[in-house]
């Protein structure tokens, strides 16, 4: 993206790099902009630089080359105290000699806010997260979701305006997980915030965000909408990262238009979309998601090309049913259907044929 | 409605969950599944591990208790411990019972006659010089006047000798005294021994314990206690044999009184000796008798010093106070608790100076060691150690070295004196005192102990994650802000830790102040060495110890009254 584009950004990364060592590179020429009540997520595998990028925008790593922007403003100058950006932590660095209203009221006091205001504050803060009768006890003598909420409230009782959130829920369990996922993205467009998500998870990725940034090795492999990036990954990596995924490798045999005829390892050709395999001969990687492979030859149009497939193992999941197949020779194919009173049962060993629309199966680069 | 086969709630037959229910419904004790108290059957079920957990510290416990505690314990009853008085003048204080020092008048002759026995018994003993310096203590003078006494006071009593002697020759026979004095049993066991060691040639057994004959003690009661007295330490000091020594002269005085107490004495014997005792009985009361009191108030004009017999009576107790007022200042003293003069005044003085020393000593390790600990804490782990080793490195150095280094250092023709004189900011006549006052030993011991306030501080430190602080900046505060309202609140324990530590062990420094303190820079401790190796005064230096301990143990107290000490943390 260029720099003109980011004129209307609230928060813009312009051309970053960040090194900590000199000689490589954790963040590649980062170029990123985020609207105004945003909530964008940077995802990521551990080492990618996600964290690196939210660390440079709250002001606790200097950027080594290029300009963070904030409100239009350069602000790489700027200590971290002065930029007014609210940050919650993975482990929630509630303050343990406080109590938790001590700790809301932690940045109203620096900011010299008068003692019945500040209270006034406080409490709709807390108010605001449930945690209303909570404001004698010591972070330790709370769990960990209450925790989490109280270290929500803290970085937005001083009303900010950029929010940063370092895999806030990694430490709950799932279904706590899942309730707070829903509270944070509510708050955050109640309050018409913008957010800054870090996480490794991409279910989480996809439940909350307006956008999600996947980050691997210093670059963004793709910014988009959660369906986008699910339906329509950019490359390999990202069809691999987000979501469950099919992979079967061929050649592209013929592009024609907007499809690309490619001739499986195993001899077979079918019709894809190609994302980016460009030359006929190019070695590409077609990636199908499992929930969009029928077994169901009358659910297929009457032309579609149908695959071999002998079934290899059948899971039980309660609400759908899994199944390992060998497809093309490759045996960790695995298709998913729904647990509905005429779905089959498929037996190991059994042999059927398998199908997809055209526009579900995508060439990326090998 | 399940069958009570599956239902889990079905109540038969003794299981954990039955009992459980049992008990909740009978609202007594928990029971355990055999009807147990729980509480009894969970103690039985630790017992086994207490006792494993007991066998393992056995060993240092039993030598800890054996070669530390109990000498301590020992050690410390020597600051209220005064036996020495009443072991060493038995009659003499009985016989003070009667005396009143504000009276202002001398004791008794019987006090006078009292002492004669007690200080002839101790001169053979040779204790009456220690009892001497106890005193001196106390009162300064009493230990010559013991010393002097002991050469003549053999001779008390003698003019009573002479005429019993006069009277009759048999009283300077040791055979006739035995005679007298001695059971028959002892007598017979006497005779055989002698035998014997005359007859055999390797015979090396001492000689049967001296014992009084029966009803010779309610006949002739100071006689006997002389006697046997005498008898015991010619057997047990002199290794002699009463049968052949001539009694003390306080033994006849201890007679003649007798016998005018007692003139039907001689009826409880028979043949020669009633004679002989009926004899002396009748001209006991026309012998010339002695002036005692003014017999030792020739021999020592301190005797008739008031202020003697009152220290004496003062201190006559088996426990006394006394060393614990001497360690304050104050001195007990025949009239009531008094304060010492000011020039003797030392001890306040010295627990104050300790106290405040090791504060300022306490407060320098913190003022150096915390950067030197955050920085450890904040460093990569590989930098971290080595910075570490060098903090440690004075451990591995000994103390003595250390402290010498210092006096090279400090000392006016040290190193640092010369290097300022070098640079022209000291001029060569002026140059600055830095060893043998109270900046010596404080320089010197905050150096010694710095690494026990930085160890505990970067353990401490180590555990605070560094989100803490980026949260407080992230959140407005400015690096100041964050530090002083953040990450020092949770330092404190380590400040905590590392303050008791240094406090503790500069309470009781020894040998720094020792070396580098001079007069104005030592300790109380030094002041404890010196009554232990130098004045012999234990019970003074024993009496300084619990007060030191006393104070450390009461600061224990206040700071985990104040900080609590579960707020201290070694990491």
């Amino acid at each position: 993206m260029a720099s003109s584009e980011n004129g209307g950004a609230f928060v813009a990364f312009d051309r970053v790099q960040k090194s900590y060592d000199g000689e490589t590179l954790v963040v590649k020429d980062l170029n990123l902009s985020i609207s105004k009540g945003e909530f964008l997520t940077m995802l990521g595998p551990s080492g990618s630089g996600k964290t690196t990028c939210l660390m440079m925008l709250a002001g606790f790593e200097t950027a080594t080359h290029g300009d963070i922007l904030l409100d239009g403003k350069p602000i790489n100058n700027i200590p971290p105290h002065k930029r007014g950006i609210g940050m919650v932590f993975q482990n929630y660095a509630l303050f343990p000699h406080m109590t938790v209203a001590e700790n809301l009221a932690f940045p109203l006091e620096v900011r010299k806010i008068g003692k019945s205001e500040r209270e006034k504050k406080v409490k709709r803060a807390l108010d605001m997260v449930q945690m209303g009768d909570f404001g004698g006890r010591r972070p330790a003598q709370l769990s960990g979701g209450q925790q989490q909420r109280i270290a929500l409230s803290r970085a937005l009782v001083f009303e900010p305006e950029l929010v940063l959130m370092d895999e806030p829920l990694g430490a709950l369990d799932k279904q706590l997980r899942e309730h707070m996922q829903f509270e944070i993205t509510n708050l955050a467009h109640q309050l018409g915030i913008t957010t800054v998500y870090v996480t490794h998870d991409q279910t989480e990725a996809l439940t909350m965000s307006d956008r999600v940034a996947v980050f691997d090795d210093g670059r963004i492999q793709q910014l988009d909408a959660p369906d986008t990036l699910y339906e329509q990954p950019k490359n390999s990596f990202v069809a691999q990262f987000i979501g469950e995924n099919n992979t079967l490798h061929g050649k592209v045999e013929e592009m024609k238009g907007d499809t690309a005829m490619v001739r499986l390892d195993n001899g077979e050709v079918i019709e894809t979309v190609p994302v980016n395999v460009k030359n006929v001969g190019d070695r590409t990687l077609i990636s199908i998601r499992p929930e969009r492979v029928e077994i169901d030859k009358g659910r297929l149009s009457p032309d579609a090309h149908t695959l071999k497939a002998e079934v290899m193992e059948f899971i039980y999941m309660g609400d759908i049913y899994r199944t390992r197949l060998k497809v093309a020779g490759r045996d960790d194919f695995i298709i998913k259907t729904r647990n509905a009173p005429d779905q089959r049962r498929l037996k190991p060993g059994e042999m059927i044929d398998i199908g997809w629309r055209p526009q579900d199966c995508r060439a990326l680069d090998a | 409605m399940t069958s009570s086969a599956t239902d889990p709630d079905a109540f038969t037959g003794a299981t954990p969950d039955n009992a459980l229910r049992d008990a909740d419904r009978a609202e007594g004790p928990m029971l355990a599944a055999d009807g147990t108290p729980l509480k009894k059957s969970l103690m039985r079920a630790l017992r086994r591990e207490k006792m494993r957990a007991l066998m393992l510290i056995a060993p240092l416990l039993i030598f800890i208790l054996v070669s530390f505690i109990a000498p301590i314990i020992d050690m410390l009853f020597r600051s209220v411990e005064n036996q020495i008085v009443s072991e060493t003048l038995p009659r003499t204080v009985i016989a003070l019972d009667d005396w009143d020092y504000e009276s202002g008048e001398l004791p008794d002759e019987a006090v006078y006659r009292a002492l004669a026995y007690d200080l002839v018994a101790a001169e053979a003993e040779k204790r009456h010089t220690r009892l001497g310096s106890r005193l001196n203590y106390e009162t300064t003078g009493i230990s010559s006047l013991f010393r002097r006494s002991g050469r003549d006071i053999d001779d008390v009593g003698e003019v009573y000798a002479d005429q019993f002697i006069a009277l009759n020759e048999a009283w300077e026979e040791p055979a006739f005294w035995v005679g007298l004095m001695a059971s028959e049993t002892w007598i017979e066991d006497q005779a055989e021994w002698a035998a014997r060691a005359a007859d055999e040639e390797n015979f090396d057994r001492a000689e049967p314990r001296f014992r009084l004959r029966d009803g010779v003690a309610e006949v002739l009661p100071q006689t006997a206690s002389a006697y046997s007295e005498f008898a015991r330490i010619t057997q047990v000091e002199d290794e002699d044999s009463p049968t052949e020594e001539e009694p003390w002269f306080p033994v006849y005085m201890a007679l003649y009184h007798d016998l005018i107490d007692n003139p039907d004495a001689a009826g409880a014997y028979g043949g020669q000796m009633a004679e002989v005792l009926g004899a002396a009985a009748e001209a006991a009361p026309g012998f010339e008798s002695q002036d005692i009191r003014q017999t030792f108030l020739d021999i020592e004009e301190g005797w008739g010093d008031l202020e003697v017999w009152g220290t004496i009576e003062a201190f006559s107790n088996p426990y006394t106070a006394g060393y614990f007022l001497a360690s304050v200042d104050l001195q007990l003293t025949p009239a009531g608790i008094e304060a010492k003069p000011d020039n003797e005044s030392i001890y306040i003085l010295l627990f104050e100076r300790t106290l405040f020393m090791s504060l300022v000593i306490m407060g320098s390790c913190i003022l150096l060691g915390y950067p030197i600990a955050y920085l450890l804490s904040t460093l990569p782990l590989r930098v971290s150690n080595v910075l570490l080793i060098l903090v440690l490195l004075p451990f591995w150095t000994s103390l003595l070295v250390r402290t010498s280094a210092w006096k090279v250092l400090l000392q006016q023709q040290g190193v640092i004196n010369d290097i300022l004189v070098w640079l022209g900011l000291v001029a060569d006549n002026e140059r600055l005192v830095m060893i043998n006052n109270q900046f010596g030993t404080i320089v010197a011991m905050t150096h010694i102990l710095l690494p026990f306030m930085i160890l505990p501080l970067y353990s401490v430190m180590k555990t605070i994650p560094p989100t803490y602080v980026r949260a407080a900046k992230s959140l407005g505060a400015t690096n100041w802000t964050a530090f002083w309202r953040v990450y020092f609140p949770q330092s404190v324990p380590g400040i905590g830790a590392g303050s008791i530590l240094v406090f503790i062990l500069a309470i009781g420094y020894y040998i720094t102040p020792e070396l580098v303190g001079g007069t104005t820079g030592t300790f109380i401790s030094n002041r404890i060495a010196y009554h232990i190796s130098s004045s012999l005064n234990w019970g003074l230096a024993a009496a300084l110890g619990t007060i030191l301990l006393v104070v450390v143990l009461v600061l224990y107290w206040v700071y985990d009254k104040i900080v609590g000490i579960d707020n201290v943390s070694l990491g």
